[in-house]
């Protein structure tokens, strides 16, 4: 005999789901803090190397802040269109917040590689090993949340869009609105801190 | 071509092999003995049995158990680890240079600590906290069961990859929290201190899921009517130390990475020049370090405040002013760090506040200490093993809390600093406050698991052989230290120094005398178990939520979910009378089905782990990518769960007679 799931398990456990997702994310923000600590301390020790103000363009991090904000937003209607059932949209929007978030992460690669075509790589000073600890771990999360959209995309392609679905896909958003608010920070600290110093 | 064949192996050399006689026994013996476990597995043709009963079990009871086997196991390791520590200095005074090398030494000591805290004192904290803090809530599960299996065998693969290293590698020589420059590529570039980092990075990442867990399970799966505060005190000792996992262990996770980065990709963040500082590493460390002491001794502060209650038959004194000493404890751990290094040189004014918030410190605990007592006074109290080590806790646990007063002072503490005195100090509160905490724990709620209860005597025997060990073994350490002895050291040149270390080597044969008469104490009863046997369900005639079900607890905990009037409920109950729940009160039930998702993630952060060690990029990367890729695919799944009607669970909750 089958026997449905009934309502009020199911509504529980996508409380605890949601909850907990939650917690993870301000563990990771805890992580995050302790990295900006570090870039904080060190951003000073270049060892006779260039400094935060000779490498940073913040027109350039402008740029890339630009187009990680347009990929939230486009994750977020994503979400809108999908609990309206208006499902082709809602990819489209799926699609396109993952091409933005990659466009972000070839820009930001494309920084690292000038970078360290220069010479000024994470091995030149602890300055320049903070840097590309805070932003390459940011980078990092950007990735995984890539895999994750395409996974979510091949999903609703495969099997449509069920609550299943929907359930998920909010906690996908979650987890991208969180990397904007970091880069946020990141934007802040180490672009335009770099004009300040 | 040269290069490619670099590619492939990495550093992996012949040479890494052990090759002094004590580390090449123990790199024999251990795989001899895993393969005869293996093979007496398959003698008795347990496999399948092992693997749907436990290895993909999602029940936390069980996965609690495994924890804490593995820490069990852990403990021999560390145990003899010490063991060899106190003979070496024992036997090395002056001009005798003792059985061990110095590397070999400081080996030992970085295992012995590492294995202590991460394999030993974590693991038997996840294992009581899964065993009974949900039939303590009156929940069926853990939030997040499959999770939890998760954390289980990331925690299992740090453990093996700590062993793996004294098989081929060998071990980091930097200390339990190795500091750089020491372990910076610099001074030690062999992998040791990699399998350091990567077992604890393991690991770690296994705990801080479980935090989550925990906390989840606590503010989200609590029976109805149960309001925070008629909690029992164990989840809320668990609950405020998974808030201090939560807060403190991505810190470990990053300063591990930074270190690794250092290590692996010429970063500068500890090393001594281009910028770097090594002193940065050590706030880190101690950031994540302090907190860390709080979430191993909280929990054993809750299974104290249970069983005290239990065996004075008494209501627990002060409940409100335990719970909120747990809280002050929890914000002020986060602010005492820096009391790790005074020697650093931050000033008297940052001294003086770090001093003084350590000392303050000592007014929450003090506070629980007393209300311990005087939940025993004018009680009606019963001498069991778990009483006893309670006992033997609270004058430990209360003279090494004194000491660490007297530590928190600054300029005490640049006498001190460093030396054994330190030692003694922290093998205090832990022994006294964890270990004993867990024995006792594991003594007290053995037969909720079991079935049957563990021999009395034998285990009082054993806490006091632990006892008498630990003066033993530590209080000749407090009188070197101040006698300015620095810890760390495998040859003292005094010779007048000899005696006191003799009497802690003999100390160390003591304490492992306790473990032995533990371990003979589960033997004994496993053989008596007919006699030993809880039909009851309730032996100690104790207060709270987990003795209302039967012994061994079902896997799905309650049959029917208790509705909670009282802190005491269990206790309360049975003052107005147990009735048995009717018919219409049973519900169909979900639980989750069993799953290999933690063993996969577990055995491929196993493989990571070992190829980042060895510098084996092309199987690093697919391993680390595997893992996203395993985790992505099972959040797509739905359907993991499995039914028990109404019906099935009324006739097996009322045997044949329904």
């Amino acid at each position: 005999m089958r026997h449905q799931l009934s309502a009020s398990y199911l509504s529980q456990k996508r409380t605890k789901a949601e909850y907990g997702f939650w917690l993870y994310l301000m563990t990771d923000l805890v992580l995050f803090a302790s990295l900006f600590a570090t870039y904080m301390i060190l951003r000073h020790n270049t060892a006779g190397g260039p400094s935060a103000a000779e490498l940073f363009d913040p027109a350039y991090a402008l740029l890339l802040t630009i187009i990680l904000l347009c990929s939230s937003f486009t994750s977020g209607v994503a979400a809108l269109a999908f609990r309206f059932n208006k499902h082709r949209l809602g990819l489209g929007l799926l699609t396109a917040t993952i091409v933005l978030g990659a466009a972000f992460l070839m820009l930001e690669l494309l920084e690292f590689g000038t970078l360290v075509a220069e010479g000024e790589s994470w091995r030149r000073s602890a300055f320049l090993s903070g840097f590309f600890t805070l932003v390459g771990t940011h980078g990092l999360h950007i990735f995984i949340g890539l895999v994750w959209a395409g996974a979510m995309g091949w999903y609703a392609t495969a099997h449509g869009v069920t609550a299943h679905f929907q359930r998920k896909f909010a906690l996908f958003t979650y987890f991208w609105h969180f990397l904007d608010l970091v880069w946020i920070f990141i934007f802040t600290i180490v672009y335009l801190g770099a004009r300040l110093s | 071509m040269s290069g490619f064949w670099e590619f492939i192996t990495g550093r992996l050399s012949l040479e890494y092999f052990p090759q002094d006689p004590v580390t090449i026994g123990a790199a024999i013996g251990m795989p001899v003995s895993a393969l005869l476990l293996i093979g007496l597995i398959t003698y008795l043709k347990r496999w399948k049995w092992l693997w749907t009963n436990w290895l993909t079990s999602l029940d936390a009871k069980k996965i609690g158990v495994m924890y804490t086997i593995v820490a069990m196991v852990m403990l021999l390791r560390g145990l003899a680890d010490a063991g060899m520590l106190r003979l070496q200095t024992a036997l090395s005074a002056g001009d005798a240079t003792g059985p061990l090398s110095s590397d070999t030494f400081q080996q030992v000591f970085t295992a012995h600590g590492t294995i202590m805290i991460f394999f030993v004192a974590m693991g038997l904290l996840f294992g009581l906290v899964n065993v009974i803090m949900p039939l303590m809530l009156g929940a069926r599960d853990m939030a997040y069961p499959l999770m939890n299996s998760i954390s289980f065998w990331l925690f299992a693969a740090g453990m093996v990859l700590v062993n793996l290293s004294l098989v081929y590698g060998g071990f980091s020589n930097g200390g339990w929290l190795g500091y750089p420059p020491l372990t910076g590529l610099e001074y030690n570039p062999g992998p040791g201190v990699d399998y350091w980092i990567w077992s604890l990075q393991i690991a770690g990442i296994g705990s801080l899921l479980s935090g989550i867990n925990f906390f989840v399970t606590i503010l989200k799966c609590r029976a109805p009517g149960m309001t925070m505060f008629k909690m029992p005190i164990f989840p809320w000792s668990v609950l405020v130390t998974s808030v201090l996992i939560m807060l403190a262990f991505p810190i470990l996770t990053v300063t591990l990475a930074m270190l690794s980065l250092d290590r692996t990709l010429g970063m500068h963040f500890f090393t001594s020049d281009m910028g770097g500082n090594p002193m940065l590493y050590i706030n880190l460390i101690w950031a994540w370090g302090h907190p860390e002491v709080y979430i191993l001794v909280l929990p054993a502060f809750g299974i104290f405040s249970e069983v005290v209650a239990t065996f004075a038959k008494k209501r627990l004194f002060g409940y409100r002013t335990m719970v909120y000493a747990l809280l002050a404890i929890m914000f002020l751990s986060f602010i005492v760090w820096q009391h790790h290094f005074f020697t650093m040189g931050a000033g008297a004014n940052v001294n003086a506040f770090f001093g003084i918030m350590t000392m303050v410190i000592a007014i929450p605990t003090g506070v629980k200490i007393f209300n311990w007592l005087f939940t025993m006074y004018r009680g009606r109290i019963s001498f069991t093993a778990p009483m006893v080590w309670f006992l033997a806790f609270v004058v430990t646990f209360t003279v090494g809390g004194v000491s660490g007063v007297m530590m928190a002072v600054p300029a005490l503490d640049y006498q001190v600093h460093n030396t054994l005195f330190l030692v003694a100090h922290f093998h205090n509160v832990i022994i006294g406050g964890v270990v004993f905490g867990f024995f006792a724990g594991m003594t007290y709620w053995f037969p909720k698991i079991f079935g049957f209860r563990l021999h009395d005597r034998l285990g009082r025997w054993s806490a006091y052989a632990w006892q008498i060990g630990f003066i033993l073994a530590f209080i000749p350490l407090y009188i070197l230290g101040l006698m300015g002895a620095v810890r760390r050291l495998d040859n003292y040149s005094d010779p007048a120094w000899l005696p006191f270390f003799i009497v802690s080597g003999v100390g160390v044969m003591v304490v492992a005398l306790g473990v032995g008469l533990f371990a003979l104490q589960v033997v004994y009863s496993l053989w008596k178990r007919k006699e030993l046997r809880d039909s009851t369900g309730d032996p100690y005639d104790g207060r709270t939520l987990e003795w209302s079900v039967p012994s061994p607890a079902p896997h799905y905990n309650f049959a029917v979910i208790p509705t909670v009037h009282e802190r005491d409920e269990w206790w309360y109950r049975k003052q107005k009378g147990v009735t048995k729940p009717a018919k219409e009160e049973y519900k169909d039930i979900w639980l989750p089905k069993n799953s290999a998702i933690g063993l996969i993630v577990g055995g491929l952060a196993l493989v990571f782990g070992f190829a980042i060690i060895w510098h084996l990029w092309w199987i690093a990367v697919p391993a680390a990518g595997l893992v996203i890729i395993v985790i992505v695919w099972r959040t797509l799944q739905d359907e993991m769960d499995y039914c028990i009607t109404a019906d099935e669970l009324y006739k097996e909750a009322n045997g044949a007679a329904a």
